[in-house]
């Protein structure tokens, strides 16, 4: 079981292996992430597999229009794993 | 005796530091392997030897800034031993004695720097195998000696620093591409409905780790359009145009602190797209972490710059001197669509550009090769071999 703050932590550390620049008080939860971050595509990919190796979830190319905001990649992390 | 020189490191790059030995005098040296890892204003680079031998001295000192070209170390080839260097008190052979380094220089050239005072180990010949020409003392001449390198390799310059030189390194290869490159450009709006439901799928059978990005997709159509397009992949050397010997993407890379590295997908037209896809990963976090090798840098044979899916509609791009071509991809997006039959659709769209070299190849050959491209994507599952 993983609380929602621990879901976000997860996500913030999986998030400064590929930006490491990104100050987490500037990070708006509730915009879409990958503008405010700078992430390509290769970079989204290696963000995703990156909370793949650390939870375990596989997360299907299917689920990527749910995943907008980093209050989203927070509840679709709790739903699959908590 | 093989010369072993700092070799080009692409056309923004004419110059590095040598930061680190990865072999010491008496190592056995394979073709490709790392030997030395040199600073340039973008990144830091291990710098590979392509000739078999031993190494037998090792001439830069670390810390050495050099101009490309410069010698760094000798190596012995197969069966070739060392010329025996004298020992303390020992008298000279009688006989003229071969000097422990042999370099070509014209007797003009020699005569020339004795005239003037330059010592003919600092310069870097840039004539037949190396020669050092009379011009290149007159060079030599002109610019005031070097201090003796220093014994421990400089701190590593601030980021701020580093970001400025590798402003001046786009700028003056850029500046020479516009100076000399006559630009034509060309572009193709390329639906990719297919293209992406292939994607899609294959991605659902496959597990995270090798799923596949539009890009790699892209980079295989753009080397297999090439093929039939060799006026695009080369050259433009003393003249006129080389082609290509193989299809070496150079990728643009964008920096997260700014600037860009464009390093190469090696022979991309003959590797299956998960190979592709996995090296291209690889080179760009390569690239983002600095350690790229040499070959990288200096065998693109065309450049891609592809925006992404953050990216602007369009982008018309500098050729990277002395290539001949660049490909430009933007934003992958959905876009008002007039099929064959007249019906309007919206479909996945990518705008594709050409920008050429006017002296190589011409607008309409350009254009087909946009053409051809739009019909490779059109077939994805074709690109997958």
């Amino acid at each position: 079981m993983m609380t929602e703050e621990e879901a976000r932590d997860v996500v913030i550390e999986t998030l400064k292996n590929i930006a490491p620049e990104i100050a987490h008080e500037d990070l708006r939860h509730d915009r879409p992430l990958r503008y405010q971050v700078d992430l390509d595509s290769m970079d989204w990919l290696n963000f995703l597999l990156g909370l793949n190796k650390r939870l375990g979830i596989e997360i299907p190319e299917s689920d990527y229009s749910r995943l907008i905001t980093l209050d989203d990649v927070v509840d679709y992390l709790l739903s699959k794993v908590g | 005796m093989i010369e072993f020189k700092l070799p080009s490191l692409g056309a923004d790059m004419d110059e590095g530091t040598l930061l680190e030995w990865k072999v010491k005098p008496g190592d056995a040296v394979k073709k490709g392997q790392v030997i030395a890892v040199v600073d340039t204003a973008k990144a830091a680079v291990d710098v590979e030897c392509w000739q078999e031998g031993r190494v037998h001295e090792l001439v830069a000192a670390i810390g050495e800034k050099m101009p490309v070209g410069a010698l760094m170390a000798t190596l012995l080839a197969a069966g070739e031993t060392a010329p025996r260097r004298l020992g303390a008190g020992e008298a000279a052979p009688a006989g003229p004695a071969a000097p422990p380094l042999r370099r070509l220089i014209s007797p003009a050239a020699r005569k020339h720097a004795q005239e003037l005072g330059v010592e003919l180990e600092r310069i870097a010949g840039t004539g037949p195998h190396g020669a050092v020409t009379l011009e290149d003392v007159e060079k030599a001449a002109a610019v005031p000696a070097e201090p003796p390198a220093a014994p421990v390799p400089p701190p590593a310059a601030p980021a701020a620093d580093k970001a400025a030189e590798m402003r001046k390194a786009i700028a003056a290869a850029m500046s020479r591409s516009k100076r000399e490159i006559p630009h034509y450009y060309v572009a193709e709006d390329i639906p990719l409905a297919r293209a992406l439901a292939w994607l899609s799928a294959e991605n659902a059978r496959r597990p995270m780790a090798d799923r596949l990005l539009p890009a790699a997709l892209l980079l295989k159509a753009v080397a297999r359009a090439l093929q039939r397009y060799p006026e695009l992949n080369g050259y433009w050397r003393d003249g006129g145009f080389v082609p290509g010997e193989r299809i070496n993407l150079g990728v643009a890379v964008s920096l997260r602190q700014g600037g860009l590295i464009a390093p190469a997908l090696l022979d991309a037209a003959a590797k299956p797209l998960t190979q592709l896809m996995q090296e291209l990963a690889d080179l760009v976090q390569r690239t983002r972490t600095g350690s790229l090798k040499s070959s990288e840098l200096n065998e693109a044979t065309i450049t891609v710059t592809n925006l992404g899916d953050q990216g602007s509609h369009g982008v018309f791009g500098v050729i990277y001197p002395p290539q001949v071509a660049l490909v430009g991809f933007g934003r992958v997006a959905e876009r008002p669509w007039v099929d064959a039959d007249g019906g309007l659709k919206a479909l996945p769209v990518v705008t594709a550009s050409l920008a050429a070299d006017h002296r190589v190849s011409d607008g309409h050959r350009g254009a087909l090769f946009l053409r051809e491209l739009a019909e490779l994507l059109q077939h994805p599952e074709e690109l997958n071999r």
